[in-house]
């Protein structure tokens, strides 16, 4: 089997918290008013980004190794 | 608090995520050359892959709603479905059982049984199976589009869009089907495993946030056990006698009925779960795969469970309809009567809580737009996944064990991939009828599920026997289910739960025992179709004629050359696994006792 499946995990969390992060600067504060008062968006965003991104470069060193 | 409507960023992750999952398929759709790697992913899959979608393909709708709504109802207790239920259950499958699955390079559960076995062993075990997987597939669809339903999510988008409200239900039903279609159809078991993997982290990625929102919320777990009743938040609170325990039952039914009948039962021969280990790239892998599962598993209820602890925590007084008063406990709103609008009481008066919904009303109160397009769709996700675990299986078991068995034995290989295809496509049909069914006649589906349960109380008994003791013959296995079958229907004619009339819930031969809870009278019932099954088959056995030893090697525990797991060192080796799985296993129930 060739696709490593940390690929498009990595990838799919990367464009999801690239979004998240967008949107957590771009909205309106007062919608956090149900989070507690904490940007979720932008927090979680950065974390699923770093998850997304970790896993593209493992996925991509693993492939590299063993061909 | 109003609750929030999607706006266009929920609605651009949703199709940013089932594009990921179609696209999936896509990509798997040119590896997918024999029925090898259509039904097994050609036994190449990594142990860790395995492992991930090994829990996730139990990880649908009943998993992620129903936990949390029993963490709500009964407490961490819930807990003892993992604690002590699953991890034991998923060690004993690697390190003891998985070499014959593996090793007898049997193609599905009831293939291995057939080798073990004989041919009506086998064919008890696929028919069923094959029916309880597309029934199941069907509940799995019919619970989605009622949840969707009932949240009206897309109440707005259908408005907008100028369609009908009451097509929410159909489409929901048809647009994931179709999902789930399209993904298994063109990647197989490996499209099935991949996106399994790919929810499995982003149910974490949308429920992980809420937890730790809810748990800063009530002032941690600390300001959680304050709050609510203080038996909720320990495990082995009031076990020592049911009728001080939550769960309505003592440790000993618990243990052996949960514990040992029903979790061994389940996670050591559903095909469901041991498919993934079976597509593993080697014996060693195939062994680790439940272990890896372990883990993640082990941390689970702080995932599935406490937000529903949270749930009956939080100080908000509920009103399920606008106009109305009625006060659930926490952010669960009370069940209502369709016809007069009034909450419908419970036995004692008091109303009754629809449970069910307190995750998705835990995400409804926490995440803005944004994380709520993340968090629903990890709940629709978990659905879907649910949904392609059961097609996948039932593909296979179709495939190998009904249609190559008794319709058309000696086709091409190509033949019965392209049948597999097939069985895809007329499974989900037939999953489309089920929802439907369930729609209508929610009593037949009830007295389905009860079949099954019957059906599956006894089975770790046979496979216990078979693995472990070269004595047991065909006819011992065959009739020891029938028999085990048939006590777990009798003890249900017998018996019934506290505060139910005689009917589905029991006692329609005559009442002779009443339990303090269902769960109790679930895992009596377990205990006693196990112990009937292992009986049956041990005195069927001895008087039948066993087969020679020479048969049997790969096939049965003494008569295995064991191999020295691939030079491992020993702490890499399943074993080793095993025990330091088990050792924070105990550690989680002394911490929470």
């Amino acid at each position: 089997m060739t696709l490593d499946i940390r690929l498009p995990i990595g990838l799919l969390f990367a464009i999801l918290g690239a979004l998240l992060v967008a949107y957590g600067i771009a909205s309106d504060p007062a919608i956090y008013e149900r989070s507690l008062k904490i940007n979720i968006n932008l927090w979680w965003g950065l974390v699923m980004l770093v998850f997304g991104g970790l896993m593209i470069v493992f996925g991509r060193r693993k492939r590299r190794s063993t061909e | 608090m109003m609750h929030p409507t999607l706006a266009w960023v929920d609605y651009v992750i949703m199709l940013i995520y089932f594009a990921f999952v179609l696209g999936i398929g896509f990509a798997l759709k040119r590896f997918m050359k024999t029925s090898t790697d259509f039904f097994l992913s050609g036994r190449s899959i990594p142990a860790w892959v395995c492992g991930l979608a090994f829990i996730s393909a139990n990880l649908g709708a009943q998993e992620v709603i129903g936990m949390a709504a029993s963490g709500a109802k009964y407490g961490i207790a819930t807990s003892h479905f993992y604690w002590l239920g699953a991890i034991p259950a998923m060690v004993f499958v690697g390190v003891f059982m998985m070499p014959f699955y593996y090793g007898s390079r049997a193609r599905s559960v009831p293939e291995y049984l057939r080798l073990r076995f004989d041919e009506k062993t086998r064919g008890l075990n696929a028919i069923t199976f094959a029916v309880m997987t597309i029934m199941s597939s069907g509940i799995s669809m019919y619970a989605m589009a009622k949840l969707i339903q009932t949240l009206h999510i897309f109440d707005a988008l259908f408005l907008r869009l100028g369609i009908p409200l009451t097509w929410i239900f159909d489409l929901s039903i048809i647009v994931s089907a179709l999902i789930v279609l399209g993904y298994v159809y063109l990647g197989g078991l490996t499209s099935a495993i991949y996106n399994e993997v790919l929810q499995f982290f982003f149910i974490v990625a949308g429920f992980l946030p809420l937890v730790l929102l809810g748990l800063k919320d009530v002032g941690g777990w600390q300001g959680l056990t304050q709050k609510i009743d203080p038996r909720f938040t320990h495990v082995w609170a009031g076990m020592s006698h049911a009728s001080t325990s939550p769960l309505g039952v003592e440790w000993f039914g618990l243990a052996m009925g949960l514990g040992f009948v029903l979790s061994f039962g389940y996670w050591c021969t559903d095909f469901l779960v041991i498919q993934r280990a079976m597509a593993a790239d080697s014996m060693s892998a195939a062994r680790k795969t439940p272990l890896i599962a372990a883990v993640p598993k082990m941390v689970f209820p702080f995932l599935v469970i406490l937000p529903g602890l949270i749930a009956i925590a939080l100080p908000v007084p509920t009103a399920t309809e606008p106009g109305t008063t009625v006060s659930g406990a926490g952010i669960i709103p009370a069940k209502l009567d369709h016809a007069t609008g009034k909450p419908i009481l419970n036995h004692e008066g008091k109303p009754e809580l629809d449970y069910d919904l307190a995750i998705p009303n835990m995400l409804l109160h926490y995440f803005p737009n944004g994380m709520l397009g993340i968090g629903l769709t990890a709940l629709l996700a978990s659905f879907m996944s649910g949904m392609a675990g059961n097609i996948t299986a039932f593909n296979t078991v179709w495939t190998f064990d009904i249609y190559q068995a008794y319709i058309k034995p000696s086709a091409s290989d190509r033949h019965y991939m392209w049948m597999g295809q097939f069985a895809t496509f007329f499974g989900t049909v037939i999953s489309i009828g089920a929802a439907y069914m369930a729609t209508r006649f929610n009593n037949i589906m009830d007295m389905l599920q009860l079949v099954f349960a019957f059906v599956n109380a006894p089975l770790f008994a046979t496979f216990l026997l078979g693995m472990f003791w070269k004595r047991t013959t065909g006819h011992g296995a065959f009739y020891g289910l029938l028999s085990g079958i048939g006590a777990a229907a009798v003890h249900h004619g017998l018996t019934l739960p506290a505060g139910s009339g005689a009917g589905i819930k029991g006692g329609w031969i005559t009442l002779v025992h009443t339990y303090p809870s269902e769960m109790a009278q679930n895992f009596w019932a377990a205990i006693f179709a196990w112990t009937t099954c292992f009986l049956a088959t041990i005195l069927v056995s001895l008087g039948t004629k066993p087969r020679p030893d020479e048969e049997l090697a790969g096939l049965v525990y003494s008569l295995t050359p064991h191999s020295a797991s691939d030079n491992l060192p020993w702490y890499k080796r399943p074993p080793a696994l095993g025990i330091a799985v088990l050792l924070v296993a105990l550690l989680l129930n002394i911490l929470f006792r």
